[in-house]
């Protein structure tokens, strides 16, 4: 409950700043989709929201440290974070649920399945198979091969299982104060997460070049990349996060009990890390 | 019931902040434009809400008279089918994303943080964030009007594959707009939760929150778990437009009623983020001015809950018509139907709560009042289009747009005007002017009721919606309604001079301005100073 300490900022001029940012990041995507050019108000919408974040967590990060916060200021944080990652869950549960949709139904009933009949008349060939290597129109290619989930899928499930593991390591020498080791065993994690992102990068290399796995290779190709898409730009964030974690534990900020920006961070990492156990069952293995 | 406040005189440090505010710590606001460009005070971000809100009303109205106007008589003469369809969507995204969500979320934002006796909501510059996403989102929504191709025209559910194979071009910006607003609502919403769960009282209990901030409470966490999932299916129609993916085509794999699964996944819960906090706001306006506690306090709260709870399992009676498993038919006809129950407990409490009241009818009380009856003609209405071999005859008839509208405007939209009559003379610190606030809820409800009521009979009748013209045995009903319309849309001008007259001036309002109001939004001073409860009142409790 409240103390009566609880600190309210003056004016800010980072939010309004950030939304004229985010604005010129979303015209900008629009105008390249629609007429290919405008790259450049991408580029600066990309730019003003990195700088308008940095600008925003430089003042919070100052006031947290001028001892402007109370336990009443923590905990709004810890609800604010653990509701973004709710957020994020149901973002994630859209795409799984038209994965499972489309292999549940969609597909098997194209294929004939059950009493409707009616879509089964449109492709009266189409055998309906998951992974789905032959979609239903001709007009439409799918993969030729799927990826093994024994092979990279499998090494980047271990990677990301072991650095939730190393970045726990770390978050319990924080606890104790031991600065040192919770910066060696970050600096791991974050490497990790550099290696999962690599190992990402050559998995869609293979994939266009190899396996014929693409955004247009029918429903296959569009939940892969939606899936998989969306998850490797939440550990690119999640490692910038790490990153700039690591920055703060050098430079001497956190202490043992003070360091809920270091545990957010952990929040979100194990979160993503969810999310990929889910993948890797969901989109490779079954 | 609503919690009862100890009787003692205004809050003295409130009373002490108009007077020397800057003692109290805050620097001297910026000048002109930047004091609400930077602002992080809940009242004025709640103020621009409310402005937003009121802006997005009227542009979203002069759409629908632009509908009306086509529709007055059988034949196409005002506008072009393609402009009519922009209309009709456009209408539908603005009064949707830009009017009745924004609207609730500034009454959030100015009284919650006064209703739990918080100094602000808990993450203020969030709050200055989320409110500025909103006009760069709409100002890029309102551009698609004028991109080669035209707007949106696929009606503001957007089904696939009319939204992705047969769209303008225009639809990317609609998809990068929406997404903005999306970002807006979770932010908002996050924010308030953070408030109501971290940021109350000493000693108030969730079960002594006042039924506002109950509802909102249940709302913010509607809001963020399906406008995450709305996020995702237009992430996805992007991709199915620009990248050549097969998601809502079936040629690939894909499958049209997939968007329709996950548009309604969304869009049901959505329009119950619509309803709630109005069942909140009549929930607080009914008590006072019939001058008895709230009947049946704990089972709002939970017909409250049940309902939002229920929102998750009812989707699919958007959908009886698109070839569903007859399993799915029943499951969703039956699931939706039990949305009366708990529904029925809320208008069954407000009309007790009437039971033996001291009523006076003040203009909050009768849109309040007239809500309850409206409302409660949409809801039937709405356990009509339950029914699944019912629906098969009524769906996407009139019949379904007076439904809705019935919810909407005399539901949510009656709401909101009752709070802002409610709740003005705590912002400005005058009365609204009675007499032009009576005539304009005269006006209001005749112009709702002949805009409205007519379209059940079109609908039964066979009346399609979304089109620009129709059979000749449709006219005196779409006359009426036309007629309705322009004269429900004109009489809104005077809730405008109305709120324009109360900031000005009118009768001065007591720190306590309705009599029978109890919450603790009434023991801070009106109008209520910038800064309000720096240091938390005590709260206490009376038993239920």
């Amino acid at each position: 409950m409240s103390s009566g300490s609880y600190y309210v900022p003056a004016s800010s001029r980072w939010p309004v700043l950030g939304s004229v940012a985010l604005g010129a990041m979303m015209v900008g995507t629009g105008i390249k989709l629609v007429y290919d050019t405008g790259l450049p108000l991408v580029l600066i919408g990309v730019v003003g929201i990195l700088a308008v974040m940095g600008l925003w967590f430089r003042d919070v990060i100052s006031e947290s440290r001028g001892g402007l916060y109370d336990e009443q200021m923590d905990r709004s944080f810890r609800w604010g974070m653990g509701w973004f990652i709710f957020s994020e869950v149901m973002f994630f549960a859209a795409f799984f649920g038209a994965l499972f949709y489309v292999r549940m139904f969609a597909i098997p009933w194209l294929g004939g399945e059950g009493a409707k009949g009616v879509s089964a008349l449109l492709w009266p060939d189409f055998v309906a198979t998951w992974p789905l290597l032959n979609p239903p129109d001709s007009s439409i290619a799918g993969p030729e091969q799927v990826f093994s989930p024994w092979q990279l899928p499998l090494v980047n499930t271990l990677i990301l299982i072991t650095s939730s593991i190393t970045l726990t390591v770390a978050h319990e020498a924080l606890k104790v104060g031991d600065r040192k080791t919770c910066r060696n065993w970050l600096t791991g994690t974050v490497l990790l997460g550099c290696c999962f992102i690599m190992i990402q990068g050559v998995e869609y290399y293979e994939a266009y070049a190899h396996y014929g796995i693409t955004l247009e290779a029918g429903i296959f190709g569009a939940t892969f990349f939606i899936l998989t898409g969306f998850h490797g730009v939440h550990v690119i964030i999640g490692t910038l996060i790490l990153a700039a974690m690591l920055v703060r534990i050098i430079k001497g900020h956190f202490g043992g009990e003070n360091h809920f920006g270091f545990e957010a961070s952990c929040w979100y990492w194990h979160f993503v890390d969810v999310v990929w156990v889910g993948l890797f069952i969901f989109v490779y293995v079954l | 019931m609503a919690p009862k406040l100890p009787p003692q005189p205004p809050l003295q440090h409130s009373t002490t902040a108009v007077a020397d505010g800057q003692s109290h710590g805050h620097a001297a606001p910026p000048k002109g434009i930047f004091r609400w460009l930077l602002t992080t005070n809940h009242k004025e971000i709640g103020s621009l809400y409310l402005i937003f809100s009121l802006t997005m009303f009227f542009i979203g109205g002069i759409f629908a008279l632009v509908v009306r106007a086509e529709l007055f008589q059988p034949g196409l003469q005002l506008v072009e089918p393609e402009f009519f369809n922009q209309m009709t969507t456009m209408h539908g995204l603005i009064m949707v994303f830009g009017a009745v969500m924004p609207a609730f979320t500034g009454l959030a934002n100015w009284m919650i943080p006064l209703q739990i006796g918080a100094p602000d909501m808990a993450l203020p510059r969030l709050n200055n964030f989320s409110f500025w996403l909103l006009p760069v989102s709409f100002t890029l929504l309102l551009s698609t009007l004028l991109m080669p191709g035209g707007g949106p025209n696929f009606g503001w559910t957007f089904y696939a594959p009319l939204s992705t194979n047969f769209a303008p071009p225009s639809t990317t910006f609609f998809i990068l707009a929406l997404h903005i607003a999306g970002i807006s609502s979770i932010l908002g919403a996050i924010n308030i939760i953070a408030t109501i769960l971290n940021m109350r009282a000493p000693g108030m209990r969730l079960m002594d929150m006042p039924l506002f901030v109950w509802t909102w409470l249940i709302t913010a966490f509607l809001l963020i778990a399906v406008m995450p999932v709305l996020a995702g299916v237009i992430t996805m129609m992007l991709m199915d437009i620009n990248f050549g993916t097969s998601f809502f085509d079936a040629a690939g794999g894909g499958d049209p009623v997939l968007f329709q699964h996950l548009f309604w996944f969304f869009g049901h819960p959505e329009v119950y983020i619509m309803i709630l906090p109005a069942f909140g706001i009549v929930s607080a306006i009914i008590p006072t001015f019939a001058r008895k506690p709230l009947f049946g306090y704990a089972s709002m709260v939970y017909a409250t809950a049940a309902i939002a709870l229920l929102s998750f399992l009812v989707w699919a009676h958007h959908m009886f018509i698109v070839g569903l498993p007859l399993v799915a038919e029943l499951f969703f006809m039956y699931s939706t139907m039990l949305i009366a129950v708990p529904t029925g407990v809320k208008v069954f409490n407000w009309v007790t709560t009437l039971f033996r009241g001291s009523i006076s009818f003040e203009s909050p009380m009768l849109f309040a009042l007239a809500f309850v009856v409206l409302f409660t003609i949409g809801g039937f209405s709405g356990l009509m289009l339950a029914i699944a071999p019912a629906d098969f005859q009524y769906h996407d008839t009139y019949f379904v747009v007076a439904h809705f509208h019935y919810v909407l405007v005399p539901g949510a939209i009656f709401a909101i005007m009752a709070g802002v009559y409610y709740w003005l003379p705590k912002w400005t610190g005058h009365y609204p002017n009675e007499k032009l606030a009576q005539w304009h809820f005269w006006f209001s409800i005749i112009g709702v009721n002949l805009t409205f009521f007519p379209m059940h009979f079109a609908g039964l009748a066979g009346m399609p919606r979304r089109i620009p013209d129709y059979a000749l045995q449709f006219a005196d009903f779409n006359l009426l309604s036309s007629i309705g319309a322009f004269f429900f849309g004109a009489s809104q001008l005077l809730f405008v001079l109305g709120v324009i007259l109360c900031v000005r001036g009118g009768k001065k309002a007591p720190a306590k301005a309705w009599e029978g109001a109890e919450d603790l939004e009434w023991t801070v001073p009106s109008p209520a100073p910038l800064h309000t409860f720096e240091t938390p009142p005590v709260f206490h409790r009376t038993s239920h």
